[in-house]
């Protein structure tokens, strides 16, 4: 099985730790990983994107035209890259920072999730991209939530270990949200 | 188990983490993006190692070094991309003259002139051919992810090492930023020449001289003749390659370097449409795999050849191929918003299949 | 019969290919009796350079490696770097160190490599053919300054000696003559400071020797060496600039 995952939002959001923290997960699950950090004139307007494909097999193309699932953390990003999301794929979209009133990705799921809200209720703003990695283990199913706790432990540096306690809490956050959002 | 033992690195940081295990004693070089991983890393690491790192004024400070160091014996390299690459081809030339070995990693950025940090294939001529004046040849070989950034520069130094000439590491912009799993392999035992060419001190014996002045009548088209053997001995032993799903293929497409993963998974994507094509991957540029190119060629007629650039290596492929074999191209020359994707690749496969 | 003379045991016994007059002859003696002097010659690796100096290896019995123009204080930090234990220097003349070659000396000096570097100033470009070299005179006539060297146009011929003084890098620097058997003698025993640096391995040593060219000034020996005191010597003061014995 191979799965691909293209994150985005503007410099600061922690796009490229969400990346990072989801091949940890992977590799932890024994995984072959590719993470690509898409950089270009983009980057020079403060956005961030990666993509991150894992497989049991080979990781093939670092390069993903439509993605399979897109975590999307703000307007810029959502009007360019969401519609590219593949057919029956799934869009995670931090609905704190995308006007979605009346938007629709046909042929696709596009899962609202107020990303920012969740890390302010929990304390940190910053802690926007672990609700977003929590949230995409929720929906896709691809990676455990244990393997993503664990693998805090591989992404961050020694010194900021003792911050793991409170981004789990937003990975839990994060998957919350995606049961309430399907319910709703 | 073997989870654990993984190393998540960027291409770069293989590159300097495989330099270290092949036993590398001086690296020198000079900050240029998209490459910086690799000294960042070894002014950090190499030291520790017992090696020694200089940041040179220039990249034609930083090859002369490597020769230097190189002609005393001792595994030597740099890195550089685009610009850099331009600069060390007078001493790349001089190492090539002085049969001297000695690795240097090319991470390709878009050109010309100053031109782009986003990934390039546009060098394979001047790595290839034989960037710098004079007529020679280097060992280049061309890695397509994070692992082979670690194996092949081993290789370089290993090979450049056998055939006493400077080997090249010819990557991109993708190649070096992405981060992949891999396993840090420890260096292979070789049985390799001693090099007992080298200057240390005579020693009160036998001078050694490093060079490549030939004044002598017949001596420089002798060292030509020379070397030219030593590119054959090349090609015949060490020619590299990989080709997939190629059995039963109607259309094979070529290409190396990240494209060649793009490439991978657009096959990928037309096998599940039933579409019988193959993908060949050379992974020695020079010697270029003409062989297997040849042997291949022979079965199937239909080629495609995809690069980051407006056709360089597609030369070498039309050589390469039976005579009644068709060669189409398909390039996006480098830049931003250029890396095509393998649904454009696909497509591409549909076009010509 | 005793014997009073004999070659320095770093030369090789074979006739050079340099010409009546020229005083690489006489330097390339000064750097063998100095490395004599300390029993080195077993131990030193020459970088040679690009000009008449390339055919170091013909006349020394070390080992060398040949440098492309210009480069020889990298491919020196090269086989420093790798071979610290050994003695490395660099023997390049003034279009080739001063020339092409300014980015690499300078660096070297101000990273204070610890090899000696003996610079060959003639004024000209010797093999090469009788090109205006950096260190050309002002006014002087050359294949490529037929009017002479103008200095609006072409600037002043550089100082190496001083220049390289300046930087914290540099253990010594000296400039050296060759045209009277006074400042031979002189150079002899500067020359030898400039390896007892690096036998020291105290640091940078630079040695700048005035030469004659008699073939590319278009002169005979006598007057070549006549105008290296006359011309040269007030433009190139002799004397040692820096001598810096707590690097």
């Amino acid at each position: 099985m191979r799965y691909d995952v293209f994150c985005a939002g503007y410099g600061g959001q922690g796009v490229l730790l969400a990346g990072n923290l989801l091949s940890y997960a992977a590799i932890r699950e024994g995984k072959n990983v590719s993470f690509f950090p898409a950089y270009g004139v983009e980057k020079r307007g403060g956005a961030a994107m990666c993509t991150v494909v894992f497989a049991d097999g080979d990781t093939g193309s670092p390069v993903v035209g439509e993605p399979s699932v897109s975590v999307i953390l703000n307007q810029l990003s959502f009007d360019k890259y969401a519609p590219k999301v593949k057919q029956g794929g799934s869009c995670l979209v931090n609905s704190s920072l995308v006007e979605l009133a009346g938007v629709t990705l046909e042929g696709r799921e596009l899962l609202a999730i107020p990303m920012n809200q969740i890390a302010i209720e929990l304390g940190d703003v910053r802690m926007v991209n672990m609700v977003a990695c929590g949230a995409y283990a929720a929906a896709t199913g691809a990676l455990s939530l244990e393997s993503l706790q664990e693998a805090l432990k591989d992404a961050l540096p020694e010194r900021n270990h003792k911050l793991i306690p409170a981004k789990i809490k937003a990975i839990e956050a994060g998957a919350a949200a995606v049961f309430s959002a399907r319910k709703a | 188990m073997t989870a654990l033992k993984r190393k998540f690195v960027k291409g770069n940081e293989a590159v300097a983490m495989a330099a270290i295990e092949a036993g590398v004693q001086c690296y020198f070089g000079y900050p240029i993006t998209p490459q910086s991983d690799i000294p960042e890393y070894l002014s950090r690491e190499l030291p520790k190692a017992g090696g020694t790192f200089i940041q040179v004024e220039s990249e034609i400070g930083a090859i002369n070094m490597v020769l230097g160091a190189s002609a005393c014996g001792v595994r030597a390299m740099t890195s550089s991309s685009g610009p850099g690459i331009s600069l060390k081809q007078e001493g790349i030339s001089y190492m090539a003259g002085s049969e001297l070995p000695g690795v240097i990693v090319d991470i390709m950025r878009s050109g010309p002139g100053l031109g782009g940090i986003d990934a390039s294939q546009a060098e394979y001529h001047q790595a290839t051919k034989g960037g710098g004046h004079g007529g020679y040849r280097i060992i280049v070989l061309a890695p397509n992810s994070a692992q082979e950034m670690y194996d092949l520069t081993m290789l370089a130094f290993d090979l450049s090492d056998q055939y006493r000439m400077p080997a090249m590491v010819l990557a991109d912009s993708v190649l070096g930023q992405m981060k992949e799993s891999i396993v840090p392999n420890p260096r292979p035992t070789v049985n390799l020449p001693a090099k007992d060419w080298a200057v240390r001190g005579t020693g009160g014996g036998q001078q050694n001289v490093v060079k490549s002045l030939y004044l002598g009548d017949g001596e420089m088209e002798k060292f030509h003749w020379k070397m030219h053997a030593r590119y054959q001995e090349l090609a015949d032993k060490e020619s590299r390659w990989e080709e997939y799903q190629t059995a039963d293929a109607e259309l094979i497409v070529t290409a190396f370097g990240c494209t060649s993963r793009i490439a991978r998974t657009a096959v990928e994507m037309a096998r599940a449409e039933g579409i019988k094509v193959g993908l060949m991957r050379p992974i020695t540029l020079f010697p270029f795999p003409k062989k297997a190119y040849a042997d291949l060629s022979n079965r199937c007629k239909k080629w495609l050849t995809i690069e980051l650039s407006t056709g360089q290596m597609v030369d070498d492929v039309r050589l390469a191929v039976a005579r009644d074999a068709e060669v189409e191209f398909y390039g996006r020359p480098p830049g931003a918003g250029s890396l095509p994707t393998p649904e454009e690749l696909f497509t591409q496969i549909k076009k010509f299949c | 019969m005793k014997q009073v003379f004999s070659k320095p045991v770093s030369l090789k016994d074979v006739q050079t290919h340099f010409c009546p007059g020229c005083h690489h002859g006489s330097i390339h003696r000064l750097v063998a009796e100095a490395m004599d002097s300390f029993g080195i010659a077993d131990k030193t690796i020459g970088c040679a350079s690009v000009g008449c100096s390339v055919f170091l290896y013909g006349y020394f019995n070390i080992d060398v490696v040949e440098s492309p123009h210009g480069r020889a204080p990298a491919v020196a930090t090269g086989v420093k770097r790798a071979r610290p234990d050994r003695i490395v220097f660099t023997y390049q003349g003034d279009g080739d160190l001063a020339a092409i070659g300014t980015s690499e000396i300078i660096h070297a000096a101000n990273r204070g490599e610890k090899i000696t570097v003996i610079f060959v100033n003639n004024t000209t470009y010797g093999m090469t053919g009788g090109q205006m070299a950096p260190t050309t005179m002002p006014g002087q006539k050359t294949s490529t300054s037929p009017n002479g060297r103008d200095v609006a146009n072409d600037g002043k011929p550089f100082k190496m000696a001083e220049l390289l003084s300046n930087l914290d890098g540099v253990a010594y620097s000296a400039r050296v003559a060759l045209n009277s058997p006074k400042n031979v003698l002189q150079a002899k025993k500067i020359i030898k400071n400039a390896f007892q640096y690096q036998v020291e391995g105290k640091g940078f040593a630079f040695i700048e020797a005035l030469a004659a060219c008699p073939t590319n000034w278009g002169m005979n020996p006598l007057a070549a060496n006549e105008r290296v005191g006359s011309e040269m010597i007030p433009y190139f003061p002799l004397g040692v600039f820096k001598n810096n014995e707590n690097l």
